[in-house]
């Protein structure tokens, strides 16, 4: 019952995947496609958790960690770009 | 019994990001799929992840803490991102949905840009 219910989790993942992958093409400003990516990357995360259930190992763990660091680190790096131009900011006054 | 805990833990999280993405593809403009899909998105992937941990914890004795902190790190960081990406979309002058009828954010803008204006 545990392996069948995981199997149509992880379908229900796999669409929200896609509809995540859908906006990110056809968004129309360059901050819906910021939006859309950063929530791909928080959707993989829960896709990849479900995989560590149903093969039953922990190897993906670190790999969830990272996912989620760089999901964050993107998102941070892509919005200071939109918003000034550039990711750091060098006046020093 | 353990079954259908962690069954019911996953499937409610699945739900949630799928109502996400719905909320994401349906919403009219940048900050109402924000709303949507930093929440539900959020609350989903810490179901799912609280679902993996106590499958760990329950049927093979090992207390996986790395997953403990993605859920931390998750819910630490997605408000923090959502709220970084909409100010930098209001800044670009992304529009609004042609029916809202408040935009706080607005007045406090156009003051700013004439105090830098009368300094300079």
């Amino acid at each position: 019952m545990l392996q069948t219910v995981l199997q149509i989790v992880l379908i229900i993942m796999s669409i929200s995947l896609f509809v995540c992958f859908i906006r990110a093409i056809i968004g129309p400003t360059m901050s819906d496609r910021i939006v859309a990516l950063d929530t791909f990357g928080i959707n993989l995360i829960g896709f990849v958790g479900i995989l560590m259930i149903i093969q039953e190992t922990t190897a993906y763990a670190e790999i969830v960690l990272v996912l989620g660091i760089l999901a964050f680190v993107g998102s941070i790096a892509l919005a200071k770009f939109l918003e000034r131009g550039v990711v750091f900011d060098r006046d020093n006054n | 019994m353990i079954e259908i805990i962690i069954s019911v833990f996953a499937l409610i999280g699945g739900l949630l990001s799928l109502l996400g993405a719905i909320g994401m593809i349906r919403f009219p403009d940048v900050y109402g799929r924000l709303h949507a899909a930093t929440k539900s998105a959020t609350l989903g992937v810490i179901l799912i992840m609280t679902a993996t941990f106590l499958f760990f914890l329950l049927y093979e004795q090992l207390f996986v803490a790395k997953v403990l902190l993605t859920i931390l790190f998750v819910f630490l960081t997605a408000p923090l991102a959502g709220q970084m990406m909409s100010r930098s979309a209001y800044r670009t002058g992304v529009p609004l949905w042609e029916k809202s009828i408040q935009d706080d954010l607005k007045a406090k803008m156009d003051k700013d840009k004439k105090k830098v204006k009368a300094k300079s």
